[in-house]
């Protein structure tokens, strides 16, 4: 019989797709651009030391924003603090049952949303209607409909995250490429293979998209319920700051917000790179 | 038995409906029989994939009869592969594991599909590559996944529709021949949709050409060059002159369909003035023949 063993393996690997860029600050062209980061981040510091120091006031008052070296300081103060871990513990777990709620309803849901017209007719309607409503709009009814805060808290995480996931979901079905369902019925498979090994792969970058999202929304509505509701929390702590006119603890309190939502979308990636390998390589290229 | 006669009577296929109803397939009517291999030849646009779909059962005909040995298709099943213009894989898995997709379904145990993937990604020279994603694989690379995908279940037809027409002049002359030694392997009947006229004389062993939308069989030609078929065929006398006669075929369907003047004794244009009357495509087209 013959074999195709001989043809030559040409093309293959100038059609690949671009691989990550690791490496992109190795070599000379690497650390001088390294360097010109470097400078701008110490530029931003600086003009914002002067700005502090010199308590400009055009339009902008900085009489009151403490410059970097009192935000260092402080956010050294924080880190030792006793209370540091539970303000932080707090929000992590609202937000970690809130998203991951949501997410065990959107999913599913926006699955089967997407693939029969009925059940979307029956349920898109009255979330059609909630949808454009902002998540903050919510925290009133939220503190009204639950017994503690807490649970109001978590009410409103979830609302937040709910949408971009369920939306995500439904978009990943609906645009996934009918020739793969095609091509797979060819291959002998029935609708339950359709299902876990077609659909639910096929939608998955898409639910990726919108589980980054949703953290995203999670946290911002985590941070607001807390300044208005909470008594823990690194919201809290931020409002608690302002109040008590602490000013540095106001901006040690927004970097640890920022960090947090950095670092969940992190990991959100690494999931995704660990779920699709397929995809390792547009995920980590980020 | 494996057998694999495709028979056609009267198919019409239609999308959409009322006014903006496109027709397809207009009563086709046509016969292969088992282990052939018949190219279908048509300007583009004139229902070519659509037939490739429908005898794959992703849509049921509108009107007529199709049979695939003595049996209705009603839906996509593993004795009918079909390998698509763009390789289709599943870029979430790797190349062995879509080959290995329709071995599971069918419920092959596990050293078996090994032993059948080792061999098939031989005989498509992807020895290495069995470990790596598609997106990562040239297509020529992806197409003889896509095929190989399909050999391993060992359909009785095998459906393609314009598999090598991304690919570059030379890839697509490899993948001819391993086409031709795979099928001379296999035997299966296969259907082998093109625009390329090359392609599909070299290939078939007879040529359906089909007419402008709605397609229609405008003719069928045999081609008797002997088999096994190399690549100096195509500067074969015998294959220069089929290439004419197909040529001159699609041209005059190929300039129809780019609105040549309207000729009234023409019946195809009788019927298009019928068509833009009626308003109703399906019922201005029925009973029409084309010439």
């Amino acid at each position: 019989m013959n074999t195709v063993a001989d043809i030559p393996l040409t093309s293959d690997a100038d059609e690949r797709p671009p691989v990550a860029r690791r490496g992109a600050w190795r070599g000379v062209a690497g650390l001088r651009r390294l360097a010109v980061r470097l400078a701008s981040l110490l530029l931003f510091l600086l003009l914002w030391q002067a700005a502090s120091d010199n308590k400009f006031h055009f339009v902008i008052n900085f009489t009151f924003v403490p410059p970097p070296t009192a935000v260092a300081a402080a956010a050294v103060d924080f880190v030792e603090s006793p209370k540091a871990p539970h303000h932080v513990l707090n929000s992590i777990r609202r937000v970690l049952v809130g998203f991951g709620l949501a997410a065990l309803v959107a999913i599913p849901l926006g699955l089967v949303i997407g693939r029969s017209r009925l059940v979307e007719d029956i349920v898109m309607t009255p979330l059609e209607i909630m949808r454009p409503i902002p998540g903050v709009a919510w925290i009133p009814l939220a503190i009204l409909m639950f017994p503690s805060a807490e649970q109001s808290m978590i009410f409103i995480c979830l609302i937040g995250a709910l949408f971009p996931i369920l939306l995500s979901t439904i978009h990943g079905v609906e645009h996934l490429d009918r020739k793969l369902v095609h091509a797979s019925q060819t291959l002998g498979a029935k609708d339950r293979h359709v299902f876990a090994e077609v659909i639910l792969p096929g939608a998955f970058p898409s639910i990726l998209t919108g589980l980054t999202i949703g953290m995203g929304t999670s946290w911002f509505l985590v941070v607001t319920a807390e300044m208005v509701a909470g008594r823990f929390g690194i919201g809290y702590f931020t409002w608690e700051a302002y109040t008590l006119q602490n000013y540095p603890d106001i901006v040690v309190g927004m970097l640890v917000i920022g960090l947090l939502g950095m670092t969940s979308s992190m990991l959100l990636r690494v999931l995704g790179a660990r779920l699709m390998p397929w995809r390792r390589h547009l995920l980590l290229a980020r | 038995m494996r057998a694999g006669n495709i028979r056609l009577e009267e198919v019409t296929l239609a999308f959409g409906s009322g006014r903006g109803a496109v027709i397809a397939l207009d009563k086709l009517s046509f016969s292969v029989s088992a282990g052939e291999f018949v190219a279908i030849l048509g300007p583009s646009g004139c229902g070519k994939s659509s037939l490739i779909g429908t005898i794959a059962g992703f849509q049921s005909p509108h009107a007529g009869k199709l049979l695939v040995d003595g049996q209705v298709v009603t839906e996509p099943g593993s004795d009918r592969g079909v390998v698509f213009q763009q390789p289709t894989l599943f870029p979430w898995k790797t190349v062995r594991q879509n080959i290995d997709f329709g071995l599971r379904m069918r419920g092959v145990a596990r050293r078996e599909r090994d032993r059948i993937l080792d061999e098939i990604l031989e005989e498509v020279g992807l020895t290495e590559f069995g470990h790596h994603y598609p997106t990562q694989l040239s297509g020529g690379m992806q197409q003889r996944v896509g095929l190989a995908r399909v050999l391993v279940n060992r359909p009785r037809v095998m459906l393609m529709d314009e598999p090598f027409g991304a690919l570059d002049a030379q890839t697509r002359l490899m993948m001819q021949e391993l086409l031709l030694d795979v099928w001379n392997e296999y035997r299966m009947t296969i259907l082998f949709v093109t625009h390329d006229i090359d392609e599909a004389v070299f290939l078939a062993s007879r040529v359906a050409v089909l007419t402008r939308r709605p397609g229609r069989l405008k003719t069928v030609i045999d081609v008797p060059i002997p088999r096994p078929r190399k690549l100096d065929v195509l500067v074969s006398p015998e294959f220069m002159r089929l290439k004419k006669t197909c040529l001159a075929l699609v041209r005059e369907e190929t300039l129809d369909a780019l609105g040549r003047p309207p000729h009234p004794d023409h019946p195809r244009d009788a019927h298009r003035e019928a068509q833009h009357q009626e308003h109703d495509p399906l019922v201005a087209t029925s009973g029409v023949e084309a010439s």
